[in-house]
C-alpha cells in the first residue's frame, strides 16, 4: 500500500489495471482521453495483459466491449458527453443482454452550445438505459469505486453494465493523494475474469443473444431487468462492506454528514457534494442545523436509505447539476417521487446549479440555503446561476408561478 | 514565382533557409510597420496599408475572433489561406455559401473564422447535415471542411454514401494523420509505424487512403494535395467548387503539435518536408506497385467523372 499523487483519469486507469481487464475499446474525447492514453501505455509496456482496440467511434467502442463480454471477457471503455450520446443505442443493448461492461465517465455537458466543462447531463439523460450509475466525489473514490465496479457488475444477482462517474476536470484532471492497493490485494478482492458462470457464447452450448421477444413475454423480461437493477443495492452494500473489511475505507449508498438533528438537508451527486459538506459545516458554526446526504448511487436509486437520511428535517434542498428540460432537475424528480408517499413529507426545493462547468463554490451552496429559507412559497425550482429578471433575484418556477 | 518553382524540392529548402535567416534577425526588425529600435514604439506616421488589419482577404474573415487559435505552424492556417484566396479569385460572394463543419481543429477553419453562414455540427456528421442544407438550398455552394478523424473515422459512412449519391457538395478533408484537437491519438489515417499517444511505441495498423476510397465510391471530382502544394491546392479547390456533383479533396496537412510531439516532427518545417518528400504526382505513378507506393501521398486529380 502506497500513496500516489494521481488525477481521476489516472486513478481510473490504475484500477482497470488492477481488475485485470481483458479488452479495452475507446475513442478519445475531452476530458476522458487520458484514461485511454494511460491504458495504452500500460498495455504496450506489458503491465496489463489486455487487448486494446482503437475503434473509430464510441458506438463501436461499446459494441466491441459488449462483443467481448458476450464471449465471457472482462471489458472496459471510457467516455463522456457526446461520446455517451453516440453510444446510447448500444447502452440499451448491453444492459438488455445482461453484459457486465464497466465504463468510466469524466462527466461533461452535452452540446449544443459546445462546451467541454462538467455537469451531469451526459450520464443522467441515460438514466433509463438500465446501467448502474455510481458517482465519485474525490479522486480516491474514483479509484476505490472502479475497484468495486467489476465485483458489483459481475455479481450473478446483478449482471448489468455499470458506469462510474466523476466530474470532468474537477476530478479527471485535478491530482489528489490516492491510497493504492497492490495487485495481490486486488486479486483477493476482485476475482479473476471469466470465473462467473453467466451466460456467454460457447460453441459447446450455442446460445442466442439479442433475440426477438413478442408481447406475450416482453413485460416479464423487462420486469427482470428492472428488478436486477433495483436489487443491485444489496450487492452494492455487500461489496462496500467487504471493501471496508479489506481496505478500511467506508462507503455507503447514501453518505450523510450532520443529518441526525438537521432541519435542512442538502441532497445531490458528484464532486459538488464535497463543497456542500464544507458549506454545511460553516453554517453549523453559525448555529444553523444543516446536514448533507450524498447520493453515491443514482441507479439504483437508494429510496429507503434516503428517507432514513433525511429523518425529521423540515426542508430538503436538492442540488441538480443537470436539467430535465421543461420540468426540474433529474435527481429532484426521483427525490420527490421517493417522499410523496411518506407520512412525514419534507418541503422539497430544487436548485439547478453548475451547468456547463459554472463553478460551484461554498457561496453557491450558501445562496441555495438562503433562497430555501422561506420554504415552499409556490416556487420549487430555482436557477441561482442564470441571470434572473432582476439583479440578485434568480429565475424560479413552481406550481403557482 | 511560378507553380513550377514551388514544386521543385530545392526551392523549398532555399525558402526554409531564408526564413531561418529572417528569424535570426527577429527583434531587430519590426513585424508590422516601423518601430523605433530605441524606444520600441511604432512610428505614428507609418502607412496603415502594411498593417495586418488591412489585408486584402480580411473581409472574408470574422475579425472579432482573430487571431486564430491554431498552434504556430499548423496547416489549418494554410488551408484557411488557400481557401480564402480561392474564394476571392473566383469572386464568389460569401452570401452564396454555407460552410458545414464537424468537431476538431480542422473544423475551425471555416467555423468560426470564415465569414459566411456556418453550421458547426457534431463530430463526424457534417456531410449528413450538409445534405439537408443542399437539398433545401440547391443554389447555395455547400462546402464542408473537417478533419480526418471526423470525416473518415467517426463519420466515414456519410462520406462514402454522399460520394455514391453524387450530391452536389464540396468536401475538403484536412488529413493531419491524427485526432488533433483531443491531443494526438491514433486515427484511421495515422501512418504505419508512427508513434501517437495511444500507440506509444508504434502504430501497427495501416492507414486508410481516403481519397482512393471516395474515388471508388463515386463522386465527380476527387483529388489529393498537401499544404506544401499551396498553389496547386488552391486551383484544385476552385475546380472542386465549380464542379457539379460530389467533389472531394484530401488535403494532407501538418499538425506539428499533437501529431508532431509523439511522431518526432515538432517543428512545422520538418512536417512540411515530410509532406513534400513523400508526395508523388499521380501522373508519375504508372506501373508502380503497391509496395512502391506504400507511405506515399499520390497527389493530383485522381478521378473526374461527368455524370
Ligand atoms: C461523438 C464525439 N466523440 C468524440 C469527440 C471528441 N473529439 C473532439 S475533436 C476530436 C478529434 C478530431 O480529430 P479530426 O477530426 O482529425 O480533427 P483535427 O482536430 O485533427 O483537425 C474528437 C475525438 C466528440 N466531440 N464527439
Ligand atoms: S493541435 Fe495540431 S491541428 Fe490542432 S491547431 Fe494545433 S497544430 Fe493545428
Ligand atoms: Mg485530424
Amino acid at each position: 500500500m502506497t500513496t500516489e499523487f494521481w488525477n481521476g483519469n489516472m486513478a481510473a486507469a490504475q484500477a482497470v489495471k488492477r481488475a485485470r481487464v481483458q479488452l479495452i475499446a475507446a475513442y478519445p474525447i475531452t476530458p476522458q482521453t487520458h484514461t485511454v492514453e494511460y491504458l495504452s501505455q500500460f498495455v504496450n509496456d506489458g503491465e496489463l495483459d489486455a487487448r486494446m482496440v482503437k475503434v473509430e467511434s464510441e458506438h463501436s467502442a461499446l459494441s466491441a466491449c459488449a462483443g467481448a463480454a458476450a464471449v465471457g471477457a472482462r471489458s472496459f471503455t471510457a467516455s463522456c458527453s457526446q461520446g455517451i450520446q453516440l453510444m446510447s443505442e448500444v447502452m440499451y443493448f448491453t444492459s438488455g443482454m445482461r453484459f457486465p461492461v464497466v465504463m468510466a465517465i469524466a462527466n461533461r455537458t452535452l452540446s449544443v452550445p459546445v462546451n467541454i466543462w462538467p455537469d451531469h447531463q451526459d450520464t443522467l439523460v441515460n438514466r433509463d438505459s438500465c446501467w448502474l450509475q455510481i458517482y465519485a466525489v474525490s479522486v480516491q473514490e474514483v479509484y476505490d469505486l472502479m475497484l468495486m465496479a467489476y465485483p458489483i457488475a459481475e455479481d450473478p444477482e446483478v449482471n448489468l453494465p455499470l458506469l462510474i462517474s466523476y466530474d470532468g476536470f474537477i476530478l479527471s484532471h485535478a491530482s489528489e493523494p490516492v491510497v493504492t492497493i497492490t495487485q495481490e490485494e486486488a486479486d483477493q478482492f476482485i476475482q479473476p475474469p471469466g470465473q462467473t458462470d453467466r451466460a456467454i457464447l460457447d460453441p459447446e452450448n450455442p446460445l442466442q443473444f439479442g433475440e426477438v421477444l413478442f408481447p406475450e413475454w416482453y413485460p416479464d423480461y423487462e420486469y427482470k431487468k428492472h428488478r436486477a437493477l433495483a436489487d443491485s443495492l444489496t450487492v452494492i452494500d455487500r461489496t462496500f462492506r467487504k471493501f471496508k473489511e479489506q481496505f478500511g475505507r467506508e462507503y455507503h449508498v447514501v453518505e450523510t454528514e450532520g443529518t441526525g438533528d438537521a432541519e435542512v438537508v442538502i441532497i445531490g451527486i458528484g464532486s459538488m457534494m464535497q463543497t456542500a459538506r464544507y458549506a454545511a459545516s460553516e453554517m453549523r458554526k453559525r448555529g444553523e442545523k444543516v446536514g448533507v446526504a450524498n447520493l453515491r448511487t443514482f441507479r439504483p436509486f437508494p429510496e429507503e436509505e434516503l428517507v432514513k437520511a433525511v429523518g425529521h428535517a423540515k426542508t430538503v434542498l436538492v442540488l441538480d447539476r443537470d436539467i430535465g428540460y421543461g420540468t426540474s432537475g433529474m435527481v429532484y424528480q426521483d427525490v420527490t417521487r421517493t417522499f410523496y408517499h411518506q407520512e412525514q413529507r419534507p418541503e422539497l426545493l430544487n436548485f439547478i446549479i453548475g451547468l456547463g462547468g459554472k463553478d460551484i463554490t461554498p457561496k453557491t451552496i450558501e445562496r441555495c440555503l438562503e433562497l430555501g429559507k422561506p420554504g415552499f412559497t409556490g416556487q420549487s425550482v430555482f436557477w441561482p446561476d442564470a441571470r434572473g429578471p432582476k439583479e440578485g433575484i434568480p429565475y424560479s418556477e413552481g406550481l403557482t408561478a | 514565382m511560378s507553380i513550377r518553382d514551388l514544386s521543385d524540392p530545392e526551392y523549398f529548402d532555399e525558402v526554409a533557409e531564408a526564413n531561418a535567416e529572417e528569424r535570426s534577425m527577429d527583434g531587430l526588425r519590426p513585424t508590422y510597420g516601423t518601430v523605433d529600435p530605441l524606444s520600441g514604439l511604432m512610428d505614428p506616421a507609418e502607412s496603415v496599408s502594411s498593417r495586418p488589419e488591412h489585408h486584402r482577404l480580411l473581409k472574408y474573415l470574422r475579425r472579432e475572433i482573430l487571431p486564430t487559435t491554431f498552434c504556430t505552424g499548423c496547416g489549418g492556417g494554410t488551408v484557411l489561406n488557400t481557401f480564402t484566396n480561392a474564394i476571392d479569385e473566383m469572386r464568389i460572394d460569401p452570401k452564396e455559401m454555407v460552410c458545414v463543419t464537424g468537431i476538431g481543429c480542422s473544423s475551425w477553419i471555416p467555423s468560426p473564422y470564415f465569414l459566411c453562414d456556418t453550421l458547426h455540427t457534431t463530430h463526424g456528421r457534417a456531410i449528413a447535415f450538409a445534405c439537408g442544407v443542399k437539398v433545401m438550398k440547391p443554389d447555395m455552394k455547400v462546402i464542408i471542411i473537417a478533419g480526418d478523424g471526423d470525416l473518415a473515422g467517426i463519420g466515414g459512412n456519410h462520406l462514402i454514401h454522399a460520394a455514391r449519391r453524387n450530391i452536389d457538395i464540396t468536401v475538403f478533408l484536412v488529413n493531419n494523420f491524427i485526432y488533433g484537437m483531443t491531443g494526438g491519438q491514433v486515427s484511421p489515417t495515422t501512418p504505419f509505424g508512427i508513434r501517437t499517444t495511444t500507440t506509444p511505441y508504434a502504430n501497427v495498423e495501416h492507414p486508410m487512403r481516403i481519397a482512393d476510397l471516395v474515388a471508388a465510391a463515386g463522386g465527380s471530382y476527387v483529388a489529393r494535395w498537401t499544404t506544401f502544394h499551396a498553389f496547386q491546392l488552391m486551383e484544385s479547390m476552385q475546380y472542386a467548387i465549380r464542379k457539379k456533383g460530389f467533389s472531394f479533396i484530401e488535403v494532407m496537412s501538418q499538425c506539428p503539435v499533437s501529431f508532431g510531439k509523439s511522431a518526432g516532427m515538432k517543428d512545422p518545417v520538418s512536417n512540411l518536408k515530410y509532406l513534400r518528400d513523400n508526395s508523388i504526382h499521380v501522373d508519375g505513378t504508372k506501373g508502380m506497385s503497391e509496395e512502391e507506393l506504400e507511405g506515399k501521398f499520390v497527389v493530383g486529380r485522381l478521378v473526374e467523372r461527368n455524370q
